[in-house]
């Protein structure tokens, strides 16, 4: 009874939650590859922070957008040579 | 010097050329001078939309390769005559038979003589949608609420920002107040959100389009129906009036019943 009177009135929760999460989802995925120079930057960037602090594999370097149930995550691998001893220190 | 606007959309459906056909006749309604481009080769529409079907000799292809004068193809309205022209698409030729720089030159010309013109283009994002752009000083991107038309008009804007057509604006078309209400349609708010391009006006979903469609006359005249109304404000936006968007919320006993046992809608 709550839930048809909810539902004339317009208080319980429709479709349209649904509709907006899954198109926020699709979209990071288009976007992305609208622009296939977006990745390709990103990396050079992560590349440049990155070496301040440690040795990297450059052409082991990874960038992806990972897709799980609800969410989408940048995830980066990044083989590390090695630790520069005084990274804490700033340039 | 008039303006160029081209309608755009990446799905297909979603009510371009009614819009097209509606701003058109609006803006002729307000006295401009106003020339509608149907740049949808093989798929030939805005002329039935508009009643003109049977007035057709020469089209787009025939202007652009030579055949006739741009003045001989143009085809004037029923009610507003020399004030509101159409040049048609050709209908037995492919999609990419006009090329970018012959649509420019023409959009050139046109707008020397008319101060609006309005060019409905193809659904998506192939060569048919490069050339219905040549030209354009700005753009109009149709969607629905739903998903897959909003995903579709995502990539139109960026496609669009690629072709350094920037600024385009929105309209949502065929909105469901009822539904909205009930959370079972995104509403204006949640399309802002995800596309962030300005809003040039909302449509409601309204049974006299489809009636004014029957009869080749857009319901931008009809001045008894919603949908004609909201595609008033909308010339009036274009005319450079700040005109605020359409209250679709109900009024009456559910609202009062609403704020009586106090819940507010999902709006």
């Amino acid at each position: 009874m709550l839930e048809f009177l909810g539902r004339i009135l317009g208080t319980s929760d429709g479709s349209k939650n649904k509709a907006k999460e899954r198109l926020r989802l699709v979209l990071v995925h288009d976007r992305a590859s609208l622009s296939p120079g977006l990745i390709e930057s990103l990396k050079e960037e992560l590349i440049q922070v990155i070496s301040k602090y440690m040795d990297i594999d450059e052409t082991g370097l990874e960038v992806n957008l990972d897709e799980s149930d609800d969410s989408v995550a940048l995830v980066a691998n990044i083989p590390v040579k090695n630790v520069k001893r005084n990274a804490a220190k700033k340039d | 010097m008039g303006k160029v606007i081209v309608v755009t959309s990446g799905k297909g459906g979603v009510g371009k050329t009614t819009t097209t056909a509606n701003l058109g006749t609006g803006l002729a309604e307000l006295g401009r001078k106003v020339c509608l481009v149907d740049a949808d080769i093989g798929l030939r529409n805005l002329d039935v939309v508009l009643g003109l079907e049977n007035r057709i000799v020469y089209d787009l292809l025939d202007v652009v390769e030579g055949n006739c004068r741009v003045r001989q193809a143009l085809i004037k309205d029923k009610q507003f005559g020399d004030g509101l022209v159409l040049l048609p698409a050709a209908q037995t030729r492919e999609k990419d038979a006009v090329k970018p720089e012959q649509m420019r030159e023409l959009m050139t010309q046109l707008k020397k003589d008319y101060d609006y013109v309005i060019v409905d283009s193809p659904a998506g994002i192939e060569h048919g949608f490069k050339n219905a752009i040549a030209g354009a000083d700005m753009a109009v991107v149709v969607t629905t609420p739903e998903v897959s038309a909003v995903r579709d008009a995502d990539r139109i804007v960026g496609l669009l920002e690629a072709a350094e057509l920037y600024d385009p604006k929105l309209i949502i078309n065929r909105l469901r107040p009822d539904m909205v209400r009930k959370g079972d349609m995104m509403d204006i708010e949640d399309i802002d959100d995800i596309l962030a391009i300005p809003i040039l006006g909302v449509i409601p979903d309204d049974e006299s389009i489809i009636v004014s469609t029957n009869k080749g006359e857009p319901v931008v005249t009809d001045k008894r129906s919603r949908s004609g109304q909201a595609y008033r404000n909308i010339v009036r936006r274009l005319e450079g009036e700040d005109i605020p968007l359409m209250d679709f919320q109900e009024h009456g006993v559910v609202q009062w019943f609403r704020k009586f046992i106090g819940v507010g809608g999902s709006r």
